[in-house]
């Protein structure tokens, strides 16, 4: 392997290790993969506790005068159901079908930024379990997901609560943002060669758009924070009524940014929908470019809505006349967007494996969500709607209806790519209708509850008010949305052992993740390949029969079998080489084990000892009930974790190159340019651990906010610390 | 496996990336689109409470409640903190050009000055916070104080930042770990640092200089 006889000791600063195995394969990961693995098991745990929240939700209301919860620990409840489901669930379970599906739909060996990538990740991590954190002590965020003024201030909010939800918005905000940056360069700087805009998947482009709606929205959100933080820390004005601050300027930051945020919830599923529905439906997708202008659209057109949340505030009414013809405007590209996928479906050959039923679910429930959603475009009908049951249902209709069924579609869809199995259709099947009949019982009657004048938010209701037997039955059903999603735990847990053997492309695939091997080599494309038109991997399998085209058509067929051959001879030839890792516990070669052998030298052995009891001391003080001392705990656990991992990887053998002499290791990751000798020229990016310190040095830095300053110091050092490591780190050719 | 890959195509692979241009620099842009949203936030807040502050002190010469109040604010000393920091942009653009020819010396001297520049304009943003809390003007004091430290606070955070990058390249340079094929690393930093050179010619115009 070249990289190894280039790579061999030279002037080197600090080595850098290229292998890891076990655990630290996956901490000092930077493949797309790996990383999207990550954020959807991460991103499922945590729908596991939104989900939890949601079902106490249920219980308490399933009866009228209910006692099973406090109404201080209702209003936490709630609060954390919707900032978990947004924050924690849907946005980050879009990012791992970005992670995975995105470069290979663009035919790149990984995204531009491998290592931010990996820090997006750590700090998305970190941040939750911050949030999460708050359980402990029952000082769980109590003011709704979207913190009005002044209910967030420091009089009407006087515990810690507020702070757990405002310094865990910004850090993972923050994960969000990085991810974003990363994607829009993936996506214009990492497109295989003939992949133009208009020949990229829709889900390409509905993460490119996604993205540019992150960039933009959460800023706005950045800030409103900052001042919400500063408000209740440095006794800043910014909603302090007393000196003339104003409550509803916090609505207007919100919304700003809550709409569009919205549509960062549901484009990404929208994105997993036009690609599903066009494989099961064995057509291309009725009308792409107007898919795909609807997409952009409706970004543009989000920012100019977010007064209809305000109706209620008085805005006067020409803004409310203003508000109402722009939200009546972005349903047009939506309703665009639905007629679409109807038409894909017109008279196609149409299959109904798991998949395309719930992208059909998406279809039906997004459409029922939509038209609830402009009847409150309209002022007057919003008035006597808006804070009801009625919204809650609106809500649920498009963001379980639809982002949920839509990334469960994908989920379904993707899963043999990534895991090299498929998920049983049986179970799925068991999945999907328990799933959907759970939820029209669930949200469903909440119209009418709603429209029957029950308020949100409330923690018990009187009988007698004619709320009582539809809120049974909403109960009933998110009992049986639970017994689904056990089921879809089950399938994955037989699936993985038992699912039936993929092979690269089951669903007769259009795109180019169906044509290399599941799951995939950690290079992605042995050969890039060279695109020649829309659903590409489709003109390879079925060439034009006509005219001028025909030449060009047989040969893309030569073409394909070249790829395909190619991809197995350097498989074969690669597979258990150290630079090209298996993705899933394959190559764990003796190779690797001496080179990683060689690295850990045995006078580092107490120094990681050291660090790691330093680590588990720390915890201990963290976790002991009574001690009472959080920040100091937290602060040593970070100390001896960062001893430990850089005594761990990072000191001891060496075998790295320096970055002045292999200029070549600058060059972008997945271009085409070290292909000239593929067999071990695939350049692949290195692991590295210092964006994991830098993702908990940051979320460290914001928990000082509540445990004590000094552990806000300790972040900054870890930061500083991961960040200028990070930027002197070798960068092996 | 050679025939897989036409000629037409094979001059495709000699290109680094699908637009040619470095994957930093696209990202760097994003980046600044996505900071003028951040700015843009804090300088429309303030915009919305100017002038609404129940007490003093304010910017300009008021009357609030029937009590008189002269103006905080020190233009001509604010003008040249101003002036300062445009013309670190000029060295900063000497730096780049420096390193673009080769000019390693000159690289060191011009990201020196442009740091030294910058903190210049900090080290005045520091007096005139001191002098602005001695004349009563607080974080609580009123909307003023707070609209007004937390937005120009916040661009001296940037101009902070920058001037650590500043320093960082001088020091990478001084290390001889910056060779002359690293000049999109100065280029970027430069851009970063441009940018909040322009964030302040607004901040300036709406702030300082719109009289109420």
């Amino acid at each position: 392997m070249a990289t190894i006889v280039h790579g061999m000791p030279t002037a080197a600063v600090a080595a850098r290790p290229r292998q890891f195995t076990g655990i630290w394969s996956w901490i000092a990961t930077v493949d797309h993969k790996r990383i999207g693995i990550l954020y959807g098991v991460t991103a499922f745990a945590f729908f596991l506790i939104g989900g939890i929240e949601a079902l106490l939700i249920r219980l308490q209301l399933a009866v009228p005068n209910n006692t099973l919860v406090a109404p201080d620990t209702f209003n936490q409840l709630f609060t954390m159901h919707g900032t978990t489901m947004i924050f924690l669930v849907v946005m980050p379970l879009s990012v791992a079908f970005f992670n995975i599906v995105v470069p290979l739909q663009i035919g790149a060996r990984d995204v531009a930024f491998p290592r931010l990538n990996a820090l997006s990740y750590w700090i998305f991590l970190t941040g939750g379990i911050f949030l999460n954190l708050s359980w402990i002590g029952g000082v769980a965020p109590d003011s709704g997901w979207f913190g009005y003024a002044n209910l967030t201030t420091r009089p009407y909010g006087p515990g810690p609560n507020t702070d757990f939800w405002s310094l865990g918005l910004l850090v993972l905000g923050t994960a969000s943002m990085a991810g974003a940056f990363n994607f829009i360069v993936t996506i214009i700087n990492l497109r295989a060669p003939g992949m133009s805009l208009m020949r990229m998947p829709v889900f390409t482009w509905m993460t490119f758009v996604t993205s540019f709606l992150i960039i933009f929205a959460f800023p706005i959100i950045t800030v409103a924070l900052l001042e919400i933080t500063f408000d209740r820390n440095f006794g800043t004005n910014f909603f302090n009524t007393v000196a003339a601050g104003d409550t509803i300027l916090w609505q207007h930051l919100f919304w700003l940014f809550g709409h569009p945020e919205v549509y960062i919830l549901i484009l990404p599923a929208m994105g997993i929908v036009s690609e599903i529905l066009p494989v099961f439906s064995r057509k291309p997708l009725f009308g792409y470019a107007v898919v795909v202008y609807s997409g952009v659209a409706i970004a543009f057109v989000s920012y100019g809505v977010w007064a209809h949340h305000m109706f209620a505030t008085g805005l006067g009414p020409v803004a409310n006349a203003v508000f109402l013809t722009t939200t009546m405007a972005v349903g047009v590209p939506t309703g665009v967007k639905i007629f679409n996928w109807i038409a894909t479906m017109w008279r196609g050959s149409l299959v109904f494996p798991t998949p395309m039923l719930m992208a059909i679910g998406f279809v039906s429930m997004f459409i029922i969500g939509g038209l609830s959603g402009i009847s409150h475009a309209v002022v007057p009908s919003d008035w006597q709607q808006t804070d009801t049951y009625y919204i809650v249902a609106h809500f649920h209709y498009v963001l379980f209806g639809g982002a949920i069924f839509g990334l469960f579609g994908g989920t379904y869809y993707w899963w043999p790519k990534v895991t090299g199995r498929l998920l049983d259709e049986r179970i799925g099947k068991w999945h999907f209708w328990l799933m959907l009949i759970g939820f029209n019982l669930t949200f469903g009657p909440m119209h009418f509850i709603g429209m029957d004048g029950m308020p949100r938010r409330i923690f018990t209701y009187p009988a007698g008010m004619g709320w009582d037997f539809w809120n049974m039955v909403a109960t009933a059903g998110a009992i049986l949305i639970a017994i689904s999603i056990v089921v879809f735990i089950y399938n994955v847990a037989y699936s993985l052992r038992y699912g039936r053997v993929a092979g690269p492309d089951p669903w007769d695939g259009r795109t180019l993740e169906w044509m290399i091997p599941s799951p995939p080599p950690p290079y992605n494309f042995a050969e890039i390949p060279t695109v020649h038109g829309r659903d590409e991997l489709w003109l390879r399998k079925h060439p034009h029969p006509h005219g001028a085209e025909r030449e060009e058509a047989a040969e893309l067929r030569s073409d394909r079998v070249d790829v395909t051959l190619a991809g197995h001879e350097v498989a074969r030839t690669t597979h258990a080489g150290p630079e090209l890792p298996g993705m899933l516990g394959e190559g764990a070669g003796t190779q690797i084990e001496a080179a990683v052998e060689r690295r850990t030298g045995g006078s580092t052995v107490i120094l990681r000892l050291l660090g790691g009891a330093v680590g588990i001391v720390g915890l201990v003080l963290a976790a002991w009930p009574g001690l009472n001392m959080p920040a100091l705990g937290l602060a040593l656990f970070a100390l001896g974790f960062l001893i430990f991992a850089v005594f761990s990887v990072y000191v001891g053998g060496a075998a790295g190159g320096d970055p002045l002499q292999t200029p070549a290791g600058r060059r972008p990751v997945g271009s085409p340019d070290a292909a000239d000798d593929h067999a071990h020229g695939i350049h692949l990016p290195d692991p590295s651990i210092y964006p994991m310190i830098t993702g908990l040095g940051l979320t460290l830095f914001a928990a000082g906010f509540i445990w004590g300053l000094w552990l806000s110091g300790v972040g900054v050092v870890m930061m500083l610390f991961g960040v200028y490591a990070w930027c002197f780190e070798p960068i092996n050719g | 496996m050679e025939h897989a890959v036409t000629p037409a195509h094979a001059a495709h692979a000699e290109h680094e990336t699908s637009t040619g241009l470095d994957h930093r620099k696209i990202a760097m842009w994003a980046f600044l689109g996505s900071d003028c949203l951040f700015f843009g936030s804090f300088i429309s807040t303030y915009m919305i409470y100017r002038g609404r502050s129940i007490v003093g002190p304010c910017p300009h010469e008021c009357v609030i409640n029937g009590v008189h109040y002269e103006g905080i604010f020190s233009i001509p000393y604010t003008s040249v903190s101003a002036f300062v920091l445009l013309m670190s942009s000029v060295t900063m653009v000497l730096a780049l050009a420096a390193i673009q020819r080769g000019n390693h010396r000159g690289l060191r001297v011009w990201l020196l000055a442009t740091a030294l520049l910058g903190s210049v304009f900090v080290g005045g943003q520091y007096f005139e916070f001191t002098s602005f809390w001695r004349h009563g003007l607080h974080l609580d004091t009123n909307l003023f104080g707070t609209t007004f430290f937390v937005l120009t606070g916040f661009h001296g955070a940037h101009v902070t930042i920058g001037i650590i990058m500043l320093l960082s390249l001088l020091a990478t340079s001084l290390m001889g770990r910056l060779p002359t094929s690293d000049s999109l690393t100065v280029e970027l930093t430069g851009l970063y640092w441009h940018f909040v050179d322009i964030v302040w010619i607004v901040i300036f115009t709406l702030v300082y200089l719109l009289p109420i």
